[in-house]
């Protein structure tokens, strides 16, 4: 196994045997972005020096026989649209592109106080809002395994950093997949937690009833460590769940007996592919042969999911976006007058954002109002409601996380719901304020990972764990984000 | 409903958003394909059904009214596009 594709939990035994130190691993592993990296695309921003500077504090602290905390000196990265204190974070757009924020987000801050080394800010869809990272301002991130094909977004280049060796983990931001769908795209596990687990202090806001962080790792037990950093209570985010969040690796036992699954009849219809309902239910059967009890269900409502999703994102986020109007920070353009001042700066915005913004000023309209968002956020009603009678039965649901593989970059679509449809089995999760946790189960007839996609009933992230630490335990013992690539190597012939 | 590049263009205006003419025209198509999916909703009855409008439920609390650290404002200016005496500046707002 080479030193950059070992597992959180691995490279956490050899540096308390001190087989390696924390030094050696990051500048081995920032070696591996300066050679990779051009080729992939994932880091928009590389912090080298003070990656070293944290890993070489704990190396000295495990030197000194200090009581360090488990995840000390092990490197990994940032999403773009977490903010870092003097260092820059664009969350993907124009209007940030040089700027710096004075702060750390809450997560960053616990990361930090925990002497983990931050490798960089990793490529996004501008303001987290797309699918395949191609809305970034700066620049393309590719899939790791096929140079040609998407790593899905928003959080694209988290995902492909952690599939392609360049961090062992990294944090992203799930508002209607975009943990999960790159983390599926890119064969790696991606876990988005229950709303409110984790603090959004800090997180650049897109729709602030869905968004939450969570992380990007090469196994089940490696989300359970990363989720332990950042999951509590903040009293700076007043949606932050009160109370201590529990230990995490806890959840992590393999036992399929007395596990009760629930395939969603209406998540394996005509718009999955073949292959993927296929590999889905190869776990579900997997499960059953060793225990568990799978059973069909249903969430009648879910057909409705991506329209009641777009109104409400478009409508929190066209607030959100509000505050990029150049007057406090970010770009200002030239205008003689307010008004021309900001019209002009946020003529920087991209074309998706724009898109998200007129859409949300519409439906968010006095006299729109009760016909789109307030009907949407009775549906929403209608979704949480389906997801609570589904739980009464079982513990968690099986389902795929996309359509398809990862599909091709620069990808040509009909209509703009076709685009939108990537995102109609995760969307619904973020709307009922559910943990889910994507992760490998197979590989496509384009040698693509093929995801699967754990959901459990609010602040049952352990549940979610759990159920998916068994999967991995009998399906991809060596950890789901590397062993279903069986060899294969990053792919930089794509240009 | 189907969107005029008109209309687009008024909705950017009260969000202050620059469009070309371009933009203007093709989001104008592309929003009434989004509406048409949000029209399906209309097939559900909701009367009676209490909205959503928050990822979870939770109950106002008061923290102490007690003094805490905070940004300091040099810290909080730095990445203001322009300042003067401790305020952001902006182009003029009020008539002479």
């Amino acid at each position: 196994m080479e030193l950059h594709d070992l597992t959180v939990r691995e490279l956490r035994q050899r540096l308390a045997a001190k087989e390696v130190s924390s030094a050696e691993v990051t500048e081995h592993v920032l070696r591996r972005i300066e050679q990779l990296d051009p080729h992939v695309g994932a880091y928009l921003t590389v912090t080298a020096d003070q990656a070293l500077a944290a890993a070489k504090a704990a190396d000295e602290a495990r030197a000194r026989g200090e009581a360090v905390h488990p995840l000390a000196g092990v490197p990994g990265g940032l999403k773009d649209n977490i903010v870092t204190e003097g260092v820059r974070t664009t969350a993907g757009s124009r209007v940030l592109e040089n700027w710096t924020p004075p702060y750390d987000a809450t997560v960053v801050r616990r990361l930090k106080d925990a002497g983990v080394p931050v490798l960089g800010k990793t490529n996004m869809d501008e303001f987290a809002m797309g699918s395949s990272t191609e809305t970034s301002a700066f620049k393309k991130t590719r899939n790791p395994w096929d140079a040609g094909r998407a790593p899905g977004g928003s959080s694209g280049g988290s995902a492909a950093a952690v599939a392609a060796g360049m961090g062992y983990w990294a944090l992203g931001s799930d508002t209607g997949g975009s943990i999960r769908q790159p983390a599926a795209f890119c064969g790696v596990v991606g876990m988005k937690p229950t709303y409110g687990l984790v603090s959004r202090f800090g997180l650049i806001a897109m729709a602030s009833s869905l968004d939450q962080i969570g992380p990007f790792t090469r196994d089940v037990a490696d989300a359970a460590e990363l989720l332990n950093v950042i999951a509590g209570h903040d009293p700076k985010d007043s949606t932050s769940a009160p109370g201590r969040a529990p230990d995490f690796t806890a959840a992590l036992k393999a036992e399929a007996k007395g596990l009760r699954i629930g395939l969603p009849k209406e998540y394996f219809t005509e718009g999955i592919s073949a292959e993927v309902q296929a590999a889905v239910r190869q776990a579900a059967a997997e499960l059953e042969r060793a225990g568990a009890t799978v059973e069909e269900v249903s969430l009648p409502h879910a057909e409705y999911a991506l329209g009641a999703y777009y109104m409400i994102v478009s409508a929190e986020s066209s607030s959100n976006l509000g505050r990029y109007d150049g007057v406090r920070y970010g770009r200002r353009e030239a205008g003689a007058d307010v008004p021309a001042m900001m019209t002009a700066t946020r003529a920087l915005l991209g074309s998706e954002v724009k898109r998200r913004i007129v859409l949300g000023t519409f439906v968010r309209g006095k006299e729109r109002l009760p016909e789109y968002y307030m009907r949407a956020a009775r549906v929403r009603t209608l979704l949480r409601r389906d997801f609570e009678q589904a739980f009464e039965k079982v513990d968690v649901l099986l389902t795929p996380v996309t359509p398809t593989t990862a599909f091709p970059l620069g990808r040509r679509v009909r209509s703009q719901m076709e685009a939108y449809a990537a995102d109609i089995c995760t969307v619904a999760v973020n709307l009922a304020g559910l943990p889910a946790l994507s992760m490998p189960c197979g590989v496509g007839a384009d040698g693509l990972p093929i995801g699967l996609q754990f959901i459990g009933p609010a602040f049952g992230d352990a549940q979610v764990l759990q159920a998916a630490y068994t999967y991995e335990q009998l399906a991809w013992p060596e950890g789901a984000g590397r062993a279903w690539r069986a060899g294969k190597e990053v792919d930089v012939d794509g240009h | 409903m189907k969107f005029t590049p008109e209309q687009v263009r008024a909705l950017a205006g009260q969000a202050r958003l620059g469009l070309t003419d371009e933009e203007a025209e093709r989001l104008a198509a592309q929003l009434t394909d989004v509406l048409q999916e949000a029209e399906r909703l209309k097939e559900l009855d909701v009367e009676g059904v209490e909205p959503t409008l928050f990822g979870v439920q939770l109950v106002n609390v008061w923290r102490d009214d007690a003094v805490e650290a905070s940004l300091p404002r040099d810290a909080a200016l730095a990445a203001a596009p322009d300042v003067q005496d401790g305020f952001v500046k902006v182009p003029r707002i009020v008539e002479e």
